[in-house]
């Protein structure tokens, strides 16, 4: 009997965004039990579902389009998975849509590029003074930075940056950030040298962008 | 007032392991709040990740929110940085479901597995926003009850709780929320007609006077409502188990499904609280297990199950239930825990069948170092069969033995505590004979306390220099490859003890310790002695009186008024069979009148350890 690969792309909201990548993948694991699917398990001494998150999403991040790929080792047509999962997930947790993924393709995490971020952040700085900011930050040839006591440039893992809306008290910032393995931004990164660190910021990432299989 | 998550999300990015506080998990119910004019709040005084596996707080949540009008949340212990957090923004303690403050619920009630979490009940109350002596609160409050094993001495904390049900919540639960139901008035009133609920303590209805040398006098109801003794609560029946588990959605202690087979233990060590205040064995039929079982798996997706008992060898069942487990979930990759296994050839088939050909770890228990000790405290099992289980176990490929020892036992001499050191060696012996290099040995040596309601409640302590030095010597000879020892820390047992064994004046004690800053007791991190000896101090009681003094026959224990079904003239026997050196077998081959078929008796029902009609009635 061959396995089936399912790619769930999904959203993460309320309660879940606390739960760390690992907190996922169980969750995954367990939504696939209650189910009643069968999860194919990787061999070896300790038996695990196996399951493959495209990119581990920080602990506070909200999410609309993550994605997951999940092994069942009984093969079931695609919308009645969907509709078993989506009866059985934990509030937080929503499948967006489910393809199948042929079993040759590369793994996952290999394939994710960037990932596209929506960022809210208050702050008292006048507007124009952001999108100053911002244009000087992408005109920048070289933004070197240090991470964890280890010197890195920012600006080549910013593919795009905007002020998408501007409230007040408050702005709306796009972000396109590299997120290759050894290469990823991270959006708190960006508003650390836009200075905009200091006010409260909710991060929500839009989706994940696929190299061409 | 609803707490939004809004609200909290400020908060929660920077604390420590924000999911701890925000619910939302797979099995938690969320009911109509308008539409449930009875609302409990369940309250664990420790962290998430500890209360998430208490069994007595979700056989209470699933109950309650099964009854017609009722609603059932749950909170935490909140972690310092939290607590410090909630505080600053002017937020109160709330509920997981419904994010309501606690204040918002009818009744509070606090499970109470341990004493060294009594700290975290006046953090608790007050981050609620409410007064933390029950004196101070009244009708406009919610009624704040405890239950669970430390309830069985409720004295220490009487000041703050409005009343305690001892012994089994199930039914009591019921009938406290039933009778908080029809008495919606005068608090006075409602504790009144709690009082008269089976099981149910009301200390305020109760005076206690003192000899001149601090020890109890008498204890003796102030109105004629109030009962004595307070019989412990019994359910002749265990109620079928909750098998729509919460599942948490961060990892937690124990994170997988529970079935209690069975309650109570027919072994008798002379030193478990449990086994004294849990019985009579009270055992689930075989099928119940294994449908309980197939529910949990279907509704939670855990790939885990632990069977819960104070001694998993004891169910009658126990063969055939693994063999039908294993049998079921063939394909299933299921790992079945069985706790509390006693050191003999069955057990140890029983660990190897449940490890499903991929064995881990045994535990022993052995409590003691030598056989004299060992039938001292009605353990009793020879050394020799001990290491030949020890070699069973390596040969049917576990690598790992953990053995459990305390220290401090009545009647033990340096030679007991040589005796742990030369059994610790010779298990590592074994170990690498059959499984060479790879063979560990963990040896978890814990401090005996003397609990309530037990054969040793007339002992003393052992002395904190006693205790440290024996810890010492243990680590010193007990180390090197394949061994890891653990041990704790013996400033935090005397507290305990105290905290265990207390009556109702430490009430002061624990107030002053938590204005001083004292909470998360039992986390090695926060217990600050000082603290608790400052408080000592300020009150003028003497903690030694009551720890270190060996008690006479005749004296008055502060929970004496308590009867748990075990009779305090049972227990004397044993304590004095225990200093003769002598054990007995297992109760269900020969029944010793404990006193609990004469005390509940006409509650027999299948299952039960006890032989119908007993012997005794």
């Amino acid at each position: 009997m061959t396995p089936q690969r399912l790619r769930i792309t999904y959203a993460v909201d309320g309660p879940l965004r606390y739960a760390s990548n690992l907190d996922l993948v169980r969750a995954w694991a367990r939504a696939t039990r209650r189910a009643g699917l069968v999860p194919l398990y990787s061999g070896g001494f300790n038996a695990r579902p196996r399951i493959q998150n495209g990119a581990a999403l920080p602990v506070g991040f909200s999410a609309r389009g993550e994605m997951v790929d999940l092994w069942l080792s009984q093969r079931v047509e695609i919308a009645a998975a969907r509709q078993a999962l989506a009866a059985v997930l934990p509030a937080g947790l929503a499948i967006r849509h489910v393809v199948e993924v042929d079993e040759a393709e590369p793994a996952l995490p290999t394939r994710v590029q960037a990932a596209e971020y929506a960022v809210t952040v208050e702050t008292g700085e006048p507007h124009h003074e952001i999108r100053q900011r911002v244009a000087n930050l992408l005109s920048a040839a070289s933004l070197p930075r240090e991470r964890r006591g280890r010197p890195y440039d920012l600006r080549p893992l910013i593919e795009e940056l905007a002020v998408a809306q501007e409230r007040a008290g408050a702005v709306l910032l796009h972000m396109r950030l590299a997120a290759r393995e050894g290469a990823t931004g991270r959006p708190e990164q960006v508003l650390d040298a836009l200075g905009l660190e200091e006010g409260f910021f909710t991060i929500c990432r839009q989706r994940l962008l696929l190299s061409e299989g | 007032m609803v707490i939004s998550l809004d609200q909290l999300e400020r908060l929660l990015l920077h604390v420590q392991r924000p999911g701890r506080y925000v619910g939302g998990e797979v099995n938690a119910i969320r009911k109509d709040w308008d539409a449930h004019p009875f609302r409990v709040c369940l309250a664990f005084p420790d962290v998430y990740e500890l209360g998430m596996s208490n069994l007595g707080l979700a056989i209470l949540y699933d109950i309650l929110n099964n009854q017609d009008g009722v609603l059932a949340e749950r909170t935490y212990a909140l972690w310092p940085d939290m607590a410090a957090a909630m505080r600053q923004a002017g937020l109160p303690l709330y509920s997981l479901e419904s994010y309501r403050p606690v204040a918002d619920f009818d009744l509070v009630g606090f499970s109470l597995p341990c004493e060294v979490l009594y700290t975290n009940v006046l953090e608790m109350l007050d981050l609620a926003g409410l007064p933390l002596q029950s004196a101070e609160r009244d009708e406009r409050h919610p009624l704040v009850i405890a239950g669970g094993h430390a309830a069985f001495n409720p004295e220490p904390m009487a000041d703050f709780f409005d009343a305690f049900v001892v012994g089994d919540g199930e039914e009591a639960i019921v009938e406290v929320v039933r009778t908080c139901q029809s008495e919606r008035g005068e608090r006075l009133e409602l504790l009144l007609a709690l009082a008269q609920v089976p099981g149910v303590y009301v200390p305020r209805f109760y005076d206690v006077s003192y000899h001149s040398d601090g020890t109890v006098a008498e204890v003796a109801p102030n109105r004629p409502q109030a009962p004595l003794p307070i019989r412990r609560r019994v359910v002749p029946v265990l109620p079928p188990p909750p098998t729509r588990q919460l599942v948490p959605n961060i990892a937690v202690a124990h994170d997988r499904g529970v079935v209690e087979i069975q309650r109570g233990c027919t072994r008798g060590c002379r030193f478990c609280h449990a086994g004294m205040i849990t019985r009579p064995v009270r055992e689930r039929p075989l099928e119940q297990v294994l449908q309980a079982v197939d529910q949990v798996l279907h509704h939670t997706g855990y790939e885990e199950i632990a069977l819960l008992s104070l001694s998993s060898a004891d169910y009658s069942h126990i063969g055939e239930l693994v063999a039908a487990l294993n049998e079921r979930y063939a394909e299933h990759p299921l790992t079945i825990s069985l706790p509390s296994l006693r050191i003999e050839s069955f057990s140890v088939d029983l660990a190897d069948a449940v490890s499903r050909g991929r064995p881990t770890g045994f535990t022993f228990a052995p409590e003691a170092g030598t056989e004299q000790l060992r039938e001292r405290i009605n353990k009793p099992i020879p050394t020799g069969q001990m290491l030949e289980v020890a070699q069973e176990t390596f040969q049917r490929g576990f690598r790992t033995i953990k053995l459990y020892f305390m220290i401090g036992l009545p009647g033990e001499t340096d030679d007991d505590v040589a005796a742990i050191i030369d059994l610790s060696h010779q298990v590592r012996a074994i170990g690498r004979r059959v499984q060479g290099r790879k063979a560990q040995v963990n040896v978890s040596v814990s401090t005996f306390i003397p609990k309530p309601h037990t054969p040793f409640q007339w002992h003393p302590l052992a002395a904190l220099e006693e205790i440290a030095a024996k810890q010492r010597l243990i680590q010193q000879r007990v180390r090197g490859r394949g061994f890891k020892v653990s041990w704790n820390d013996c400033r935090l047992t005397r507290v305990e003890a105290t905290l265990s064994r207390g009556d109702r004046r430490l009430g002061a004690v624990i107030c002053r310790a938590w204005e001083q800053g004292a909470r998360f007791d039992g986390w090695g991190e926060w217990f600050d002695e000082d603290v608790w000896s400052a408080a000592f101090r300020a009150t003028e009681l003497d903690p030694a009186s009551y720890l270190y003094r060996q008690r006479t026959r005749g004296e008055v224990f502060p929970w004496d008024h308590f009867h748990t079904g075990v009779r305090k003239a049972y227990l004397w026997s044993e304590w004095q069979y225990s200093l003769a050196g002598r054990s007995w077998p297992d109760c269900r081959q020969a029944c010793y009148h404990c006193g609990i078929m004469s005390e509940f008796g006409d509650l027999w029902a299948p299952g039960w350890g006890c032989p119908q009609g007993g012997s005794e009635t």
